[in-house]
């Protein structure tokens, strides 16, 4: 561990006394003068065509200034190029209960509301469909004119060495279909959005979104508005976990009708409607054959997930491919195969919820290596430990990997929780559970193809000893504020409080890509240490000469500049900048990082790679009762591999609210709807959706493993999704060890636990894995078999070769 | 239909307030939208979530499902109230540094509980807070940092 001041020690989050005195500004608790409100009318149909809206009576309503209907803003949006699938408000199909069709802004809430109530639409019903596996037959009218085929949204498949071959060869094969019902992020804020047209023509917008940089470009497209007269500022989020990275419909109406009225309009989201904007986790059913030796190695993985889309793309086809991603990087699998299937239905859209993709697949990977212990004959936690993927090495998918702790980590959990002596000997209904996991420190590709940074920091140097830290990031809860100041403090010497941060606006600060896929603190900390060494190197000369001692000799530290082998000679931090002022002018300075490129070169190669994995093992001890099915988790260990955390207390609290929020996952979240009733949320409420109160966290012990990994911002890795991974399947785990039976699904219900007593095999789940027609996967060698990272088909290898060649020499020429 | 507004004294963290709303204004609205005290938050407005926890007449209520209009006459302390001249709380201090105020949206009404434990109980046991504060969600925490960061207040209020 570095010596550091700063990182990694237990400092106050810059923005911890705001939140605590109810200071915070979160989108909903900014008013304008002359504001309006606006209200969204949604369909109360799964899927029809809209053959007419008559909003007559509501416009002429008092106190109702303007009405908004779909074919206002005929331009489509999606949060990924290749799923620009939704419309501010649908023209001529609604594909779910809750689609918006008409907008209103009135004087006040109440009077909005009664005039969405006024809005005529006549439908025509469309046949609906709400399983996937219904969804992708022939005879079942699509929901959207584009996809692979039908209402197949994305159909992948690709295979790296004979996966077939390695299954034949193997002394055991486990052959295993899992079901993971979807859940939802339930943030405890409601999305909110606030939009003031400016008297010179532009637009600014708050709103509660955790990617400004891509509502700026969706609002720019619908709008027709260049993205130079729109300003975006996201406000700090009450909770996202996803639930706020797609640019959503609400934005949209209420930018256009603030354009259309002239004043400020607001809108905030019932929790109702929350439920119904979902974007969380997708159900999937999935199939893992994996193909075991006696010696206890695996010899290959097939691995198989249907999802179940919703009504529209969102993040959909990275959600796809990242149910086939990270099986990969805990444990060696020398062949793999994945095929994966999202298909459309008339659900409300699935998204990312934290862990995106890759949660739903590790629950079926650490419930099978658990089958696969106990059918060897082996301890789960030696099996597995006996498995690992070494560091600095290249999976089969061409996932490359730098540090990797989950040693540490499972040695850890297994000590803390006296696992050796332990499992398999508690009472009956007792028992322990591991599971090990885990995920990207961010993306290594954009949403967006292009060769710009993913995030870029800005630093201004006051005269007064202030710096001001300009980044896009979004502060969701994480920290990632607090994660700015101190890697600028740290390299500058300063304090924590002497860094002015202003984040997520796009007019003011550098882009960042977004709050998502655990990327900011790797991304935006680079780029913030660049940014702050640059500066440290002005200040530096300017000392240097005025010291009169070699730059290489001068230290940073307690606001000092100061001579490492004279002290004496010294300046004040302030000072420094007054003289480097003087010498350069106005100091500013800018940082920027880019992930570095991955070896896969594969189509679908894009998800995955990130520039560092994070890891993380978990025990969970519990007690069952067999009669009732009632689980209680009585105590957690967790271990993550966080590489070097930047401030204790933050990642600490990253772990404990990852912990928390699979153990809602596994024991009682779910999306549920009713299928005979328009696809309608069965219980679109906190009270009846239930997720953990007080009353059910148990005591979580948490151990943060520290070995700092040369891609991160002083070696630090993501926390904020990985630590959810493991506790579920550590969950199912454990309730084998309490009952010896198998719940195959998740959350695993008091229901499913007493079906599998009564089950002859001790097992409840999914009985079934439907055919994904796939013809022809995606052929990759893998490094061992000699490969490239490129596809077998030549033909294609060199068409991509080609059109890098291409965009390289652009590159050059630009 | 046009509703005629009511005129109320309201007495909020000590001080008393004029206030006119319309009669089907409940507390939560009235206190953010009438008298911008926008520190209290609210998570889903049908009171099952426990983030506009507001203390009336000392005890936490769910200022969503209270009218306004029944509060004539009661004290009424919101999470604006909680620092004193002195400045923050000590819950407000420890809720910030231990990082129990992630999100920070949950806290207001987190805060609000705790100080109505606090005061019935100077120093309660973790199985009293689990009990007092089942009716407060929050998806960040987990609840750990937010019940050491009440003890410690408990703690920091008893050494004075």
């Amino acid at each position: 561990m570095g010596d550091y001041r700063i990182i990694g020690r237990k400092q106050t989050k810059v923005d911890g006394l705001a939140k605590s005195l109810g200071a915070t500004k979160y989108a909903d608790d900014l008013f304008l003068p002359r504001m309006l409100h606006v209200k969204l009318l949604r369909a109360d149909v799964a899927h029809a065509r809209v053959v007419s809206i008559d909003v007559s009576a509501a416009a002429a309503m008092p106190g109702v200034h303007a009405t908004l209907v779909g074919s206002e803003l005929p331009e489509k949006f999606g949060i990924l190029p290749v799923s620009q699938d939704e419309h501010t408000l649908c023209p001529d199909t609604v594909r779910f209960v809750g689609d918006p069709v008409a907008a209103v802004a009135a004087v006040d809430e109440d009077t909005a509301f009664e005039a969405i109530q006024a809005i005529r639409v006549e439908y025509e019903p469309l046949p609906a469909v709400f399983d996937p596996a219904v969804a992708m037959r022939n005879d079942v009218p699509a929901l959207h004119d584009y996809g692979d085929d039908g209402n197949v949204h994305k159909r992948v498949s690709m295979e790296f060495g004979d996966v077939d071959g390695a299954l034949a060869g193997a002394d055991l094969v486990l052959d295993d279909t899992v079901f993971f019902q979807g859940n939802t992020h339930l943030a405890m804020e409601q999305h909110a959005t606030l939009a003031n047209p400016e008297p010179d023509g532009r637009l600014t917008v708050w709103s509660s979104t955790q990617t400004p940089h891509y509502l700026h470009k969706a609002m720019s497209k619908v709008l027709g508005l260049k993205p130079a007269r729109i300003r975006i500022i996201a406000c700090p989020n009450g909770g996202g976990f996803g639930g706020k990275s797609d640019p959503f419909n609400h934005e949209l109406a209420v930018a256009a009708l603030a354009l259309k009225t002239g004043r400020p309009c607001k809108i905030c989201l019932t929790r109702e409607e929350v439920f119904y904007c979902h974007r969380g986790r997708h159900p999937v059913l999935m199939n893992s054959r994996m193909g075991l030796n006696k010696d206890g190695s695996i010899t290959g993985l097939h691995f198989q997930s249907l999802l179940d889309g919703g009504a529209y793309g969102s993040y959909g086809v990275a959600s796809t491919y990242y149910t086939g991603a990270l099986q990969t990087v805990t444990y060696r699998v020398p062949v793999y195969r994945f095929d994966g299937v999202r298909t459309f239905t008339n659900k409300p859209p699935c998204g990312p919820k934290r862990g995106h993709g890759t949660v739903q697949p590790r629950f079926a990977l650490e419930i099978q290596m658990d089958k696969a212990a106990h059918a060897l004959g082996l301890d789960p936690a030696a099996f597995r430990l006996a498995n690992l993927q070494p560091p600095d090495s290249v999976t089969a998918n061409w996932l490359k990997i730098r540090t990797m702790g989950l040693r540490k980590c499972t040695e850890k959990v297994i000590e803390a929780s006296g696992w050796n002596d332990r499992y398999g000997k508690l009472p009956r209904g007792h028992g322990l559970g591991l599971a090990c996991s885990s995920y990207i420190t961010g993306a290594g590709l954009p949403i967006y193809w292009n060769r710009m940074p993913h995030s870029g920091v800005q630093l201004k140097l006051d005269r007064g000893g202030g710096v001001t830290a300009f980044c896009g990031a979004t502060d969701i809860g994480q920290g990632s504020d607090t994660v700015l100041a101190a890697c600028v403090a740290e390299i500058l010497g300063i304090e924590l409080l002497d860094v002015h941060v202003c984040v997520s606006d796009t007019t003011l600060t550098p882009v960042d890509l977004g709050s998502y896929s655990s990327r900011v603190t790797l991304m935006m900390g680079n780029a913030a240490i660049q940014a702050a060494e640059r500066a440290r190197d002005l200040l530096a000369d300017a000392a240097a000469e005025k010291l009169e001692v070699p730059k290489g000799r001068l230290v940073f530290a307690d606001n000092t500049v100061l001579d490492s082998e004279d002290p004496e000679r010294s300046m004040s931090f302030q000072q420094a900048i007054v003289f480097a002022e003087a010498k350069f002018g106005t100091i500013g300075t800018v940082g920027s990082y880019t992930p570095p490129k991955t070896p896969g070169r594969y189509r679908g190669a894009g998800v995955g790679p990130t520039p560092t994995y994070s890891y993380s093992a978990c025990v969970v001890e519990l007690h069952a009762d067999e009669d009732t099915g009632r689980v209680d988790v009585d105590r957690i260990w967790i271990a993550h591999d966080i590489g070097q955390a930047i401030n204790h207390y933050l990642a600490i609290g990253q772990v404990e609210g990852g912990v928390y929020m699979g153990l809602g996952e596994a024991l009682m979240e779910e999306m549920a709807y009713r299928p005979r009733r328009a696809g309608v949320h069965k219980i679109p409420s906190m009270l009846e959706y239930k997720s953990p109160t007080t009353m059910e966290m148990p005591p979580v012990e948490t151990f943060l493993i520290e070995d700092p990994d040369p891609e991160g911002p002083f070696g630090a890795k993501e926390a904020g999704q990985g630590p959810l991974l493991p506790v579920m399947p550590a969950v199912a785990n454990a309730v084998f060890d309490a009952l010896g039976v198998r719940v195959d699904q998740c959350p695993i219900t008091p229901e499913l636990i007493v079906q599998a007593m009564e089950n002859p095999d001790k097992r409840s789940g999914p009985k079934s894995y439907p055919d994904l027609r796939i013809e022809k996967p995606v052929r990759v060698k893998t490094a061992e078999e000699g490969g490239d990272g490129y596809e077998v088909d030549q033909v294609r290898k060199k068409k991509q070769l080609a059109r890098e060649r291409r965009t390289d020499e652009q590159k050059t020429t630009q | 239909m046009t509703l005629r507004r009511i005129a109320k004294r309201l007495l909020v963290n000590g001080e008393e307030h004029e206030v006119s709303f319309l009669p089907h204004r409940t507390l939560l609205e009235v206190l953010r939208e009438d008298m911008a005290l926008t520190g209290t938050k609210h998570g889903c407005e049908l009171g099952e979530c426990g983030t506009c926890t507001v203390l009336l007449d000392g005890e936490p209520v769910l200022s969503c499902l209270v009218l306004a209009r029944e509060c004539e006459g009661r004290e009424i302390e919101t999470v604006e109230g909680l620092a004193g001249a002195s400045g923050p709380h000590p819950l407000q201090h420890r809720f910030a540094e231990l990082n129990a105020a992630q999100c920070g949206y949950c806290t207001p009404g987190m805060l609000m509980t705790a100080m109505s434990v606090l005061r019935k109980t100077p120093a309660p046991d973790r199985e009293t807070l689990r009990r007092e504060l089942a009716g407060n969600l929050c998806r960040c925490t987990g609840y750990l940092k937010i019940y050491e960061a009440i003890e410690m207040a408990a703690e920091d209020l008893q050494d004075g």
